[in-house]
């Protein structure tokens, strides 16, 4: 098999391009999944057992569908009840609903990992619930929940791809594209594999470095 | 003269075991009242209900004549308002028997987080009442410290400060030497006697010390089962028990 390394340098700046679209995808993907997960978490832990119940079910359902089958579902379906947004848009918000779910867990275990005792003292103190919450809970909660926080993003970066289906002209989607056009799938699709590759190893050296950062702050504390 | 704590017909149950049965109890103004009595015998709930940590499931409990916990036909307990029992909880501070200090904060700002968050005082107002406070328990040079850098004794003076920062008139103290080394004792004994002295201040204190007991004490409640056994003046409960059960608890209570 021939590799041709001036294909790649030939096809390299569309691939870049299609890049930029994939890291704003992760980006509103990411945004969305946090503000999901910020949402599901406070109805799980609502007094309302209806709203908990609906929203650990709502989390369940997300985890346990392929993100394919859900972005298929917003595409064809919403349109059919006159809710038409682009195709870029229909995958931020899939990939937003899929890991928020898996952020609104990620949430609950670092909550639970703060002790009873804190919010013993917060009331003792007669702090007010959102007082609670900002000032002594979820500073203790969100340290611990960097490293899954963290595979959220890096889970979501490569599964960008999946946008391809619904045509977001996203990274793997061009390589594809390449492919068809020039008969050489191996070097566009190699090419995407390792700028992939390249932006997961940076974003997990980051999250390596935050983690490093709250964790030494812990312990100096 | 209104009673500061008052418990009338109280009962708490955890499932089937019940911890405080139809238990009354009153407190005047500036008391200092120790609770012993073997483990599970109600007297940690007794403080926990007035923290409103725990609600009863029925009876009556006021503190400075007000009550905390309303009972509504039936045997139901139905919890008042959060913003009544906020202001009820303003006359009320609560030092534990885990210091439960916020680890992320200093011991200055462990402190001034009462007066800054929940009395609306400006930062450095609540700095200033934070600093006076952990001076007077010792702790002046301690202010930047994080709990974590600073012993059992230390983080327990600190929560007795952060406590007192709200200026509570009733201090509730949860076995706060339990957890203590016994060479660290003293200095939050020590703390603690001192703040025996404010005449406005009213204390209960929970503990398996006999030396806190006749040290502290106004008074002397010997707890067993829910039930308020047996009462009175340090030297009488613990030093010349007359019911057989206190007898032989302080009897066991020495042997270890």
């Amino acid at each position: 098999m021939e590799f041709s390394f001036p294909l790649v340098w030939e096809i390299l700046p569309r691939l870049l391009e299609a890049t930029i679209v994939t890291l704003e995808a992760t980006a509103a993907g990411f945004t969305l999944a946090l503000i999901c997960g910020g949402v599901m978490v406070t109805l799980m832990r609502s007094r309302s057992r209806i709203a908990a119940r609906l929203a650990r079910f709502v989390m369940e359902f997300f985890r346990a569908t392929p993100l394919l089958a859900q972005l298929y579902f917003l595409f064809f379906v919403l349109p059919g009840i006159g809710i038409v947004l682009s195709p870029f848009a229909t995958g931020a918000i899939a990939l937003g609903l899929h890991y928020g779910a898996y952020a609104a867990e990620a949430y609950r275990a670092g909550l639970e990992s703060v002790p009873k005792g804190q919010w013993e003292a917060a009331t003792s103190l007669n702090y007010s619930r959102w007082r609670t919450y900002v000032s002594v809970i979820l500073p203790q909660a969100l340290p611990p929940i960097v490293p899954a926080i963290g595979n959220i993003f890096i889970g979501m970066l490569k599964d960008t791809a999946v946008l391809s289906a619904v045509t977001v002209t996203e990274l793997m989607f061009v390589a594809n594209e390449i492919g068809s056009e020039t008969f050489q799938y191996t070097e566009p699709v190699t090419a995407a594999a390792i700028i992939y590759l390249v932006m997961s190893l940076v974003a997990t050296g980051f999250i390596h470095v935050i983690d490093r950062r709250l964790r030494r702050q812990e312990v100096s504390a | 003269m209104i009673p500061i704590v008052k418990f009338e017909g109280v009962t708490k149950r955890f499932g089937q075991t019940v911890v405080l049965d139809n238990f009354d109890f009153t407190v005047a103004p500036g008391e200092k009242v120790v609770l012993i009595g073997p483990s599970g015998s109600g007297k940690s709930t007794l403080l926990r209900v007035l923290m409103t940590l725990e609600r009863i499931n029925s009876g009556m409990v006021m503190i400075d004549g007000e009550a905390l916990w309303y009972v509504r036909d039936g045997a139901d307990v139905v919890p008042t308002t959060e913003a009544h029992l906020r202001r009820m909880r303003a006359h009320v501070g609560m030092v534990f028997q885990q210091f439960n200090l916020f680890p992320h904060m200093t011991a200055l700002q462990n402190v001034a987080s009462g007066p800054r968050y929940v009395m609306g005082k400006s930062k450095a107002e609540a700095e200033a009442i934070a600093e006076g406070l952990l001076r007077k328990v010792g702790l002046g040079d301690k202010l930047g410290s994080y709990p974590a850098r600073l012993s059992g004794g230390q983080q327990q003076r600190v929560a007795i400060a952060r406590a007192l920062a709200l200026q509570p008139k009733v201090m509730l103290f949860d076995e706060v030497t339990s957890a203590l080394d016994p060479e660290l004792v003293g200095e939050v004994l020590d703390v603690m006697r001192a703040l025996s002295s404010e005449r406005d201040l009213t204390m209960l204190i929970v503990t398996h010390q006999m030396g806190v007991a006749q040290a502290l004490a106004d008074r002397v409640c010997f707890f067993e089962k829910g039930v308020m056994v047996e009462e009175g003046p340090p030297e009488q409960v613990i030093g010349s028990p007359i019911n057989p059960r206190t007898q032989s608890f302080l009897r066991a209570v020495k042997l270890t």
